[in-house]
């Protein structure tokens, strides 16, 4: 069993995204599995279960807390106490990583539940730049921000989604989390080449890595259109996008994300088990 | 109720129900340790729903038109007057004040 | 764009894709934009189905479906804690015309949204038995008591109890629309929604209200004491006397 503190930060070994039903499956022992990764909302209640299954998890293994609702890219300022309640869980949590999506999903009171996609200006980044820096300093610790799958474009759009990124993590400090499977997501939906992507990201800043799922639909003109939908096996091209990266960037903390049609603990175990094997092959 | 018989009442209630309690099987102070792990999913069912970072494919936004009716187990609940699948207008059932 | 343009298209779909949303070589693309419309009504859609299993099994899952989708245009989160979604729903039943007939959803929505509070709610160590049987009568009468986070009381005029365990654990069907009180009370992590004995609600409500034993006694006039004390000792409900 891992020893762990959070000045240690997420081993360069693979994770899982944890779900309830494989607790036991965990404790039992989780095999290729060497941390965890929660989604912060749902650890934000008063008690019960949820929480007291994430104080044994902690005991065993690095948790990685993971935002899904701070709507990092909205117009609007940042829900204070959604913050705070952040801040209340990191805090007593100390966890080994903390990171969130480049991405809105709260308008006004209303929280609507998707990762919505932002135009990259100068504008859209001045507000990025400024909600980031107030997470950092309210939640106090540096943040891993992830690059999203996107499935439309933007007439405004005038910036590139790396050299967006690059300026957020050099302007705040914070780092970034490479999704993967968002990356081939988005680039087969801009019809743009995902190798480019992987070749031109700034490695150094890459603090996780996300593999997961897609599903494949048409756009309008009936050509591809992917879904992160969270709900199958990693597929070759994206394992082979991943092999690129982490030979560029060294091995890192690589999560298998499961989410919709949540298969038996084997599976999960089976997809981290062939990231171990790709980590294996290269230095960390 | 006078005050000498409600002592009297919860005296004896309290006792009764300490009696019955520590009869019980202690199965259920167990489960106080348990964290889900032999009932996970059973255990779940008030939990409700988490967040999720993915989307979907399953198509179903559109359709605003509502013709529907319930076909649930509402249609089934039979009441002591025959009448199938609701309870509305049994209020003369209910006690009164 | 604003985003609250985005907004009200993706929650009205008769709307059109907002301008400036295209696919990457700039021309419209409504299948592209209605790839984000799906995701919020399928995901708060099955948020809905996951917060009301017994709504869902009473009114059938196509029906629910349907109406889940009426409901989260009307009603989205106000929160991302997602697990607490749904807090309109009994009020939006009572409204809601294809189930007016239905007088009783309304309070299973609120039983089951009762229970994932009680689920999500604050640990407590409730107050040992043995404690409870060297308190000397006079003073437990006297005595008011503090309750578990996690206890909840329902006072419903429909048999909603009966309702609630007919549809999750083979119960016995309801055989009259008799009024019934619920005390769900959480030993440990599963809450249990326990049918108060008749005549018993007055009396939970007036000691959650603050009031002490006798007095609470004399909110009710018959009940079965003995029952009432057992369910609140057995479900870890009482965490304090003073």
């Amino acid at each position: 069993m891992l020893d762990r503190s959070a000045s240690q930060g997420l081993p360069p070994l693979p994770g899982v995204g944890y779900k309830a039903q494989h607790f036991s499956n965990i404790m039992d022992g989780a095999g290729p599995v060497a941390w965890l990764e929660i989604h912060a909302e749902n650890y934000m209640g008063d008690g019960g279960r949820p929480l007291a299954q994430l104080r044994h998890l902690a005991e065993r293994f690095p948790i990685s807390v993971h935002g899904v609702g701070l709507s990092i890219g909205g117009e609007g300022r940042l829900d204070r106490s959604h913050l705070s309640r952040l801040k209340h869980l990191v805090g007593w949590l100390d966890p080994a990583s903390f990171s969130e999506h480049l991405a809105w999903s709260t308008h006004g009171a209303e929280f609507l539940n998707d990762l919505l996609p932002l135009p990259y200006t100068e504008r859209t980044l001045a507000r990025v730049i400024d909600h980031i820096d107030e997470v950092q300093e309210t939640v106090g610790c540096r943040m891993l921000l992830e690059n999203p799958s996107v499935y439309v474009s933007f007439a405004e759009t005038n910036l590139g989604e790396i050299e967006f990124l690059t300026e957020i993590a050099r302007r705040t400090g914070c780092g970034l989390l490479l999704d993967v499977n968002n990356v081939f997501v988005s680039c087969t939906n801009r019809r743009t080449d995902p190798q480019d992507y992987i070749d031109s990201f700034p490695h150094r800043l890459v603090g996780e890595i996300h593999l997961g799922g897609h599903d494949e639909d048409s756009d309008d003109t009936g050509q591809p259109l992917l879904i992160d939908a969270h709900g199958s096996a990693v597929v070759d091209p994206v394992w082979q996008l991943y092999a690129r990266a982490i030979a560029v960037g060294g091995a890192k903390p690589t999560l298998i994300e499961w989410d919709n049609d949540v298969p038996e603990w084997p599976v999960l175990a089976a997809e981290a088990a062939r990231a171990a094997r790709i980590l294996d092959r290269v230095p960390a | 109720m006078s005050h000498s018989m409600k002592t009297l009442a919860i005296a004896s209630s309290l006792a009764a129900a300490l009696t019955a309690h520590f009869a019980a099987p202690a199965a259920a102070q167990e489960n106080e340790k348990c964290f889900g792990v032999s009932l996970a999913g059973q255990n779940d069912c008030a939990a409700g729903p988490g967040t999720t970072c993915a989307g979907t494919s399953k198509v179903d936004y559109q359709g605003n038109a509502w013709k529907m009716v319930p076909a649930g187990t509402c249609t089934t609940m039979e009441l002591p007057d025959g009448r199938m699948g609701s309870l509305e207008a049994l209020d003369r059932d209910l006690p009164q004040g | 764009m604003s985003q609250g343009d985005f907004r009200a298209a993706l929650l009205d779909p008769d709307l059109p894709v907002p301008a400036g949303i295209t696919d990457p070589e700039g021309r419209p693309a409504p299948r592209r934009f209605n790839v984000y419309r799906n995701n919020v009504t399928v995901s708060l859609t099955e948020a809905l189905r996951q917060a009301f299993p017994v709504v869902r099994a009473l009114v059938g899952e196509d029906f629910f479906t349907a109406m889940a989708r009426v409901h989260l245009r009307a009603h989205p989160p106000r929160s991302p804690l997602l697990m607490l979604y749904g807090e309109d729903m009994p009020a939006f039943l009572e409204a809601f015309e294809p189930v007016r007939h239905l007088g009783y959803l309304p309070d299973v929505a609120r039983l089951e949204l009762a229970l994932r509070r009680s689920y999500h709610a604050a640990d407590a160590d409730p107050v040992r038995p043995e404690a409870l049987q060297s308190l000397p009568p006079e003073r437990f009468l006297a005595s008011r008591i503090a309750f578990a986070p996690a206890a909840r009381l329902l006072r419903s005029r429909w048999p909603v109890a009966t309702i609630w365990a007919a549809n999750t654990r083979g119960g016995p069907q309801p055989r009259a629309a008799v009024a019934e009180d619920v005390l769900i009370t959480r030993a440990g992590y599963d809450p249990e929604p326990a049918l108060l004995p008749a005549g018993a609600g007055p009396f939970i409500a007036a000691l959650m209200n603050g009031e002490n034993l006798s007095e609470a006694l004399e909110k009710a006039p018959e009940f079965d004491l003995t029952a009432t004390l057992g369910i609140l000792i057995s479900g870890g409900a009482i965490t304090g006397i003073s």
